[in-house]
């Protein structure tokens, strides 16, 4: 039981380790051995597979929050504020984090099975083989195309979600467009904005390091490459939880705390 | 010529796998590396190929030890070599024709056209000209193999094949024509092989000399008929 749970730790010491070796070789990828085609098409594949998801998950988060909001608000008769009040849950949390974790399902899973299937078929070796890096040619151009798409992913979810919370404002509490507008204006404050561009980019990187690790370090055949892929995006997604409440934590001790 | 001395090598886990490996291929000839399954011949060639290093020992490669050498200097020495790895190792979001010109698009500055009758002249000497837009997965065993083997002499004139498995799981009739292939491709271009199987046929159709691997060492090593004459029990009961 001990020995298993040590035998447990050290793999994640290691795995972690790994992780922060790819990430630290892609970044030198970026510099010594840039491969644009293989960028623009990881873009590619992330970007148009994602932008209908994303979007759909976007604008019923924000009718359900306008919806929500709209009915606690009115009791106060403070519907006025719906605007600031979805604008600020949705930039500073649910934007960022539900376009993590649907990028987490769709990507995480692909980069983990893609890349494994590719270690345990050899590709990973022939391509060593024939003097191509497989950090260069593999892991950077995917770490990279998730590190541009998902903050634009997230400022496509919350433009949309902004605009779904009106709807529900408008259907349920019979807000106008030029209220609520005035509401959202106030919510776009610099701590906000901070955050929710923050947020993405360390979600990517989460994202795009356990993706590639999990591929990578697969062992065992296809059943191998299979258990990675699920636990790929398990560990991503809490790893995307448990980060989001830390960097909330400092950007708001950061900039201060209204 | 390759030359391997002593080579002990473990993986992380620290049960030795291979023993104190001395082998010797002179160049324009081919060797057959026999053994049960688990044996260790694939980590040998994996060490052979600089992507294991071994804990003692020295791997020559025209008297180059490349056990020390650093990745910008293996990669110098792989450009002289071939490899088809135990399946193939396609990449399999690419085409058949894309895989044969992979490393010519990757290495060198070829015209489109040139890479495409590179490609083409590949394809056709094992055989395969009319598969260049299929995909990998929709060929059988024996075509993948044959199609990393255009691959693998496709970019740099290798001076070094090296086969991991190449019939495996093929059907007696395929094997043997992945074997004659071999056979045409070593001795119309004078290279060094080293072919890894566990069909003694293919040892006595393409080798001139075999080695039988047993847990990691080094059993016997000889020429295929004289294996065939041993009368030690384990060989015998290898070739039976
Ligand atoms: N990556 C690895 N980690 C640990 N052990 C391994 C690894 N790859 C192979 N082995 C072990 O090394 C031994 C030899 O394997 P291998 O060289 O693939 O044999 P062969 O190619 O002769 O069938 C086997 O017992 C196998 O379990
Ligand atoms: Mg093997």
């Amino acid at each position: 039981m001990l020995a298993a749970i040590s035998h447990q730790a050290r793999h994640t010491l290691f795995e972690i380790q790994y992780g922060v070796h790819l990430t630290l070789g892609s970044v030198w990828a970026v510099f010594t051995d840039f491969r644009r085609r293989d960028v623009v098409e990881q873009m590619d594949i992330l970007g148009a597979g994602s932008f209908g998801i994303v979007a759909l998950t976007g604008l019923f988060a924000g009718m359900a929050m306008g919806l929500q909001f709209t009915v606690e608000l009115s009791v106060y008769g403070a519907k006025d504020y719906l605007g600031k009040m979805v604008t600020v849950s949705i930039i500073r949390e649910l934007g960022p984090v539900l376009t993590a974790l649907m990028v987490a399902g769709r990507v995480c899973s692909g980069m983990a099975s893609e890349l494994g299937v590719m270690k345990v078929g050899r590709q990973v070796d022939a391509l060593k083989v024939m003097g191509i890096n497989p950090v260069a040619k593999l892991v950077m151009p995917r770490m990279l195309a998730v590190l541009i798409m998902l903050p634009v992913l997230t400022v496509l979810a919350d433009a949309v979600a902004v605009v779904g919370g009106y709807f529900a404002g408008a259907v349920v509490g019979k807000l106008s467009w030029s209220t609520y507008w005035a509401a959202v204006d106030q919510g776009l404050t610099v701590q906000n904005l901070v955050g929710g561009v923050v947020k993405p980019v360390v979600f990517a990187w989460i994202i795009g390091a356990v993706g590639c690790t999990s591929g990578l370090l697969s062992e065992g055949g296809t059943r191998g490459v299979g258990r990675a892929t699920t636990q790929a995006v398990v560990k991503a997604s809490i790893l995307i939880l448990i980060s989001n409440f830390i960097v909330g934590f400092v950007v708001l001790k950061m900039l201060g705390w209204a | 010529m390759i030359r391997f001395e002593q080579v002990n090598f473990s993986y992380e886990d620290e049960t030795q796998i291979l023993h104190d490996v001395t082998l010797q291929i002179p160049n324009c000839s081919t060797l057959a590396l026999l053994g049960a399954s688990g044996s260790g011949k694939s980590t040998l060639f994996h060490v052979l190929l600089g992507l294991l290093k071994p804990q003692s020992g020295r791997v020559l490669v025209d008297d180059m030890d490349i056990v020390p050498l650093k990745e910008r200097k293996l990669t110098e020495v792989r450009r002289r070599m071939g490899v088809v790895f135990q399946d193939g190792a396609l990449f399999d979001s690419l085409t058949v024709g894309e895989n044969v010109s992979f490393h010519m698009r990757e290495c060198m500055d070829l015209s489109e056209e040139e890479m495409e009758a590179r490609v083409q002249e590949g394809l056709d000497y094992v055989g395969l000209g009319h598969a260049m837009d299929m995909m990998p997965g929709e060929l059988s065993g024996g075509m993948r193999r044959r199609v990393a083997v255009a691959r693998a002499m496709a970019a740099f004139q290798p001076a070094i094949m090296l086969y991991d498995e190449p019939t495996s799981g093929l059907d007696p009739i395929t094997a043997d024509t992945i074997c004659d292939l071999i056979r045409k491709v070593s001795t119309e271009e004078c290279l060094t092989s080293i072919i890894i199987t566990h069909r003694l046929k293919d040892a006595f159709k393409v080798a001139d000399r075999v080695a039988l691997f047993k847990d990691g060492r080094v059993y016997y090593e000889g020429t295929p008929e004289s294996l065939m004459d041993s009368d030690d029990e384990y060989i015998q009961r290898f070739v039976a």
